[in-house]
């Protein structure tokens, strides 16, 4: 189904992560005339193009929203390489992380390590990821009172997602470690090292 | 250049914003109001997309060390230009290129009706880019610092520009407001009389407004659906709900995701007109009657 969102937007639902990836995809090798923005998120993309036919945009999308819903062929992991991140897991959550799942440090870094992580979709702040695919183990709480600071590179994990804080701000994520690879920088282009669908790897440093 | 004596209550550099990344989690930014920004632009003959001053309340005073042409459009203030060998300070007008000399001196009063004002200068505010934009990204900080007493602000090359053609142009009147909308993308998440209840009675604008969104306060709006939305795409003019029931129309500054239902959507047009409601001021909603 694809939803007006204002004059310029429509707002595709693909009902999954993994179609939302594959549209955008699409829509970044096709980009159709006009477009702006296009945003997947868990299960939709918004496509923002003003000044597009916005009935001939609608049925260009409902074509490639069709396409992006088959299963894809082949080994879709082919190709790009996932992004490595190496973490110092000296989180000052580490601790409580490990008490309230029932496991020892090691085995918490073991586990969030331990699996290759996908980009779902950006949000909160510039360059912030909302890493998907963490073990179920590790899916705990956030804070109550979230910190007025958290320092850039710090690694963390909230309920499903792990995220690696782009740059200095308030949050209430479990800080498992930290992390000196910069995810997010203005002047490199494009300025984000993730972007939806990026495969990522957290390795213990 | 132009140095900032005072900026007013709140004043930013702004141009037509930071499009192309708001699948990396970057607001789009960008002047509130882009037809007074495009305005004043065309007015000294800049392209509509040079970067100027948007001032928040009026209140500010900007010095010319060099001369420049300038314009000012938006939410009408009264306006002075002092100094540089005037033996009386002159009135200036809204929405009319005039000429400000080498030492003088910009005074803005604050304006009657309506909240942003725009200042263009012939040549455009050249400061640094980031991510392709000069405008400063009030919810992430991207872009340059807020001004602030003794802010220098450069200003960009005047050859090639278009000769300047107009003596005056008429301008929008910010009154009271009627803002179209386009009903969803999320309508079918409130209870069917909603969208009825959004377009009834007006809608008083609070004072935690800001470039983010206009927060409204007025009848409530209810869900039909609980539960949270799976994070979306906003667009700019959305009319997102929190959980309050009260309405927030997105300006700007907007993050570019969202968990909220968005009920109605404002028609282009009027986002503009959004961007000019300031604290204490009423709205009403309407439906748009025809699709274009």
């Amino acid at each position: 189904m694809i939803r007006a969102a204002g004059e310029h937007g429509l707002l595709v639902e693909t009902g999954s992560l993994e179609v939302s990836h594959r549209l955008d995809a699409l829509l970044r090798a096709e980009r159709p005339g006009s477009v702006v923005e296009i945003v997947p998120g868990p299960e939709t993309v918004l496509v923002v193009a003003p000044g597009a036919d916005q009935l001939r945009l609608r049925e260009r999308l409902t074509d490639l929203a069709r396409a992006a819903a088959e299963p894809p062929s082949g080994d879709r992991t082919a190709g790009t390489p996932a992004v490595v991140v190496p973490v110092v897991y000296d989180g000052a959550d580490l601790a409580d992380v490990a008490g309230e799942t029932g496991l020892t440090p090691e085995e918490v870094v073991a586990r969030h390590s331990g699996r290759e992580l996908v980009v779902g979709w950006l949000g909160f702040s510039p360059g912030f990821a909302y890493l998907t695919g963490l073990d179920p183990v590790l899916h705990v709480s956030r804070l109550a009172t979230p910190r007025t600071s958290v320092p850039v590179g710090s690694v963390a994990i909230a309920g499903p997602h792990s995220a690696v804080y782009p740059s200095a701000s308030p949050g209430g994520w479990r800080l498992l470690g930290r992390t000196d690879l910069r995810v997010w920088d203005v002047r490199a282009d494009p300025p984000s090292l993730f972007r939806p669908g990026t495969r990522v790897r957290f390795e213990p440093a | 250049m132009i140095e900032v004596i005072k900026p007013g209550p709140y004043a930013t550099v702004q141009d037509l914003g930071r499009p192309g990344y708001a699948h990396l989690g970057v607001p789009y930014s960008g002047a509130a109001d882009t037809t007074a920004l495009r305005l004043a632009n065309r007015l000294v003959g800049n392209p509509e997309g040079h970067a100027g001053i948007e001032l928040t309340f009026g209140g500010a005073s900007l010095a010319f060390p060099a001369g420049a042409w300038v314009a000012v459009t938006g939410a009408p203030c009264p306006l002075i230009s002092a100094g540089a060998g005037m033996t009386v300070p002159v009135r200036a007008g809204m929405g009319a290129p005039f000429w400000v000399p080498a030492g003088g001196e910009l005074r803005f009063g604050t304006p009657a009706r309506g909240l942003r004002t725009y200042v263009a200068v012939r040549g455009g505010i050249a400061v640094e880019p980031v991510l392709g934009s000069r405008s400063t990204d009030s919810l992430s900080g991207l872009g340059p610092a807020v001004l602030r007493p003794g802010t220098v602000l450069p200003v960009g090359p005047v050859d090639g520009l278009a000769e300047i053609s107009v003596d005056v142009a008429p301008l929008r009147e910010p009154g009271p407001a009627v803002l179209r909308v386009v009903p969803g993308p999320r309508d079918d998440w409130f209870v069917p009389g909603a969208l009825k209840e959004l377009c009834g009675r007006p809608y008083e604008v609070t004072q935690d407004s800001n470039r983010v969104g206009v927060r409204l306060s007025g009848p409530v709006l209810e869900r039909a659906r609980q539960g949270e939305l799976p994070s979306e795409g906003m667009v700019a003019g959305a009319v997102q709900v929190p959980p309050s029931g009260q309405p927030i129309i997105f300006l700007a500054d907007h993050p570019p995701t969202g968990g909220y239902p968005v009920i109605a959507v404002l028609s282009a047009a009027d986002l503009s007109t959004a961007a000019q409601l300031r604290p204490g001021d009423t709205t009403r909603f309407t439906l748009r009657k025809t699709p274009t």
